[in-house]
């Protein structure tokens, strides 16, 4: 699955003049790869809007106004509004521990953090059948308890709290590994105790790049198909999300109706991006007077 | 005693970072931790402000064992090598630190940052953020910093180590006059005995996680205890046959065969120019090294060879000339120990009286 990508630019990097390629070779580099985004990126993307309109703007509205949308919509944000805190204070945690602390099997746990990038979604979710199904391990006991787990709220929560989990702690180990303890230490030596390190020298620190974390983690939250197909158990207006509201509407030939939908998610996504952008800019902006 | 330190031994891992380390300080002293470059100086710096527990052996701090008290409630004020300020606050919040961390009351806060700004020379700087001051300024405000609280104990861990070296001369100046105005027990680490030598009260020379030696600079200068010691301080040659030189025919006999000369007890010069011609020797000159304000001689005395200071106004030698030798004094070692001998035959042989 798609790993981490932290884009920061620096003005820095131009080369100067003299070891730089000629001009046609910087025309030719800029136009493949403008050329091969627009065809796999743009188009792609623009062809969701151009189909969602393509009956009209009522169709349009009305697709986005059905109360089985709107639920998806719902479920898709209430999802994220308790999978991405999760995964924050577990990030923060976890790369406090691996930054700071020396202790034994550190390896495994960075090797467990990333294991959600390794494993194909559909088989994450397919780990929560087996655990919370009705034939799963723990299936009876729940259904004796009258928890219902699987095809509900929670199941979705922890098939998405579970393929996003490494973005938070991603994002910062390599961050607060650079950073050292030596501010802390300095907290420490004024008289400073651990909640009081972490609040005033730790998470000033941190923040730009927890935020950063934080929208890739939304991000993927709101966007999850695979995990959540499998654990939701497509129950319309109730247990549908997003992603599988789109994919239901398409398989019954609505098209305008689902690619009306998919726009919504798209314009979540640009909203997360903007957001991103805003961030990546006031790092870039911090970076340079750190390193005067 | 105002701070005392009893057999501390400290290991990371298989590296035994400090060994039986035991020494005592008096209030108000300046002393200079010095030695070569990872000799457990750092550690021992860091074992007394309770960033590491030793392994064994205690730490008092007037007379109470501070083993097991928190960093925090050691009152002690530590100015990090790299100073560690923090990125995201101006120079007064850094400075307030300490006192918003007590929840000290803002009129209080603000007299006190006040006072270590003029103090500081800080003054007028109190906005900026750590990235729009220099080497020197930063240095000035984690030095406030850890004052501010009124610590007991001041430890600066290689405080001018990443400053340019002019800036670094002010400081050292600065710093001693300040410590010395504010009364405060302080410790500082360096490897540059220059700074130890001029700043210190007092040293306190590691090596190998070991203590060598402690006392004033010009004691350690005069009397170094241990081969270490005499071959560490001071710019110095080591001669393998001291016994060859002349004058130093019985030096031998004392102790194990080598010895340590240092070039202020080197007299070079054609004949005429040394004082006592009977206790010098021939020599010759290997290479003549300026070294600003005088020469460097390297000079061959049959198979050993010294280096000497010769003053720019004498007449210069050249590489090959033959020269007197004559060696005040040197410092025989052996493994464990240090002795000075002077050169006997300074007397005049045949004196006349009249």
């Amino acid at each position: 699955m798609a790993g981490v990508v932290t884009t920061q630019l620096s003005e820095k990097t131009a080369r100067p003049k003299h070891i730089n390629e000629s001009l046609a070779v910087r025309i030719i580099l800029i136009s493949v790869s403008l050329l091969f985004l627009g065809c796999v990126v743009l188009l792609p993307l623009l062809s969701i809007f151009i189909e969602a309109f393509k009956k009209g703007a009522d169709v349009y509205f009305a697709a986005i106004r059905d109360p089985d949308a709107l639920s998806a919509l719902k479920l898709t944000l209430l999802t994220a509004l308790i999978a991405v805190p999760l995964n924050t204070v577990f990030g923060v945690a976890a790369a406090w521990a691996i930054s700071k602390f020396r202790f034994r099997g550190k390896n495994v746990l960075i090797t467990l953090i990333d294991l959600p990038f390794a494993v194909s979604p559909v088989i994450a979710g397919l780990v929560f059948i087996l655990l919370f199904g009705a034939q799963g391990f723990l299936g009876p006991w729940l259904d004796n308890h009258n928890i219902q787990i699987m095809f509900a709220l929670p199941g979705i929560v922890l098939a998405t709290t579970f393929v996003t989990f490494p973005f938070v702690a991603r994002e910062l180990i390599p961050l607060m590994q650079a950073q050292g303890v030596q501010e802390e230490e300095a907290a420490a030596s004024l008289g400073a105790k651990g909640w009081q390190i972490f609040w005033r020298v730790t998470l000033p620190n941190i923040k730009w790049g927890l935020l950063y974390g934080v929208i890739l983690c939304n991000a993927r939250a709101m966007g999850e198909f695979g995990a959540v197909s499998v654990v939701s158990g497509h129950i319309r207006g109730e247990t549908n999300t997003l992603p599988l509201h789109i994919e239901i509407l398409y398989n019954e030939y609505s098209f305008s109706a689902s690619f009306a939908v998919a726009s919504l998610l798209v314009m979540l996504a640009v909203v997360t991006l903007i957001v991103k952008s805003f961030i990546e800019w006031k790092t870039a902006r911090q970076l340079p007077k750190e390193e005067s | 005693m105002h701070i005392e330190v009893r057999n501390v031994n400290k290991a990371f891992g298989t590296h035994q970072a400090v060994r039986d380390v035991s020494f005592t300080i008096e209030r108000g002293k300046l002393i200079g931790l010095l030695g070569p470059s990872g000799g457990g100086k750092s550690t021992l710096l860091r074992i007394l402000a309770g960033l590491e527990t030793p392994d064994s052996g205690d730490i008092f701090i007037n007379g109470q064992r501070v083993n097991d008290v928190k960093p925090q409630l050691r009152g002690i004020g530590f100015v990090f090598q790299n100073y560690a300020l923090f990125k995201h606050m101006n120079v007064f919040d850094n400075i307030a630190f300490g006192l918003t961390i007590r929840k000290a009351r803002k009129a209080e806060i603000k007299e006190r940052v006040n006072e270590l700004l003029e103090l500081t020379g800080l003054r007028g700087f109190e906005h900026r953020y750590p990235h729009q001051l220099s080497g020197g300024q930063r240095q000035r405000v984690a030095f406030a910093r850890a004052l501010a609280p009124k610590p007991e104990l001041l430890l600066l861990d290689e405080p001018f180590a990443a400053i340019d070296a002019k800036v670094r001369k002010e400081l050292r100046t600065w710093l001693k006059s300040l410590i010395a105005e504010l009364g405060i027990t302080s410790i500082f680490v360096t490897h540059d005995q220059d700074e130890a030598v001029e700043v210190a009260d007092e040293m306190l020379i590691v090596q190998q996680g070991r203590l060598e030696q402690q006392g004033s600079p010009i004691h350690i200068y005069t009397d170094p205890r241990t081969a270490f010691v005499a071959g560490f301080i001071g710019h110095s040659s080591v001669v393998e046959q001291p016994n060859s030189l002349r004058g130093f025919e019985n030096a031998a006999s004392l102790a194990g065969a080598k010895a340590i000369i240092r070039p202020e007890f080197v007299e070079v010069g054609r004949q005429e120019e040394i004082a006592f011609p009977s206790a010098a020797e021939k020599g010759k000159v290997r290479h003549v090294f300026f070294r600003g304000a005088h020469l460097e001689l390297d000079v061959e005395i049959g198979a050993n060879r010294v280096s000497a200071h010769r003053s720019l106004d004498q007449v210069p030698l050249q590489p090959g000339e033959e020269v007197s030798v004559l060696i005040h004094r040197l410092y025989v070692i052996s493994d464990e120990s240090a002795t000075m001998v002077e050169n006997p035959l300074k007397v005049d042989p045949l004196p006349v009286h009249i």
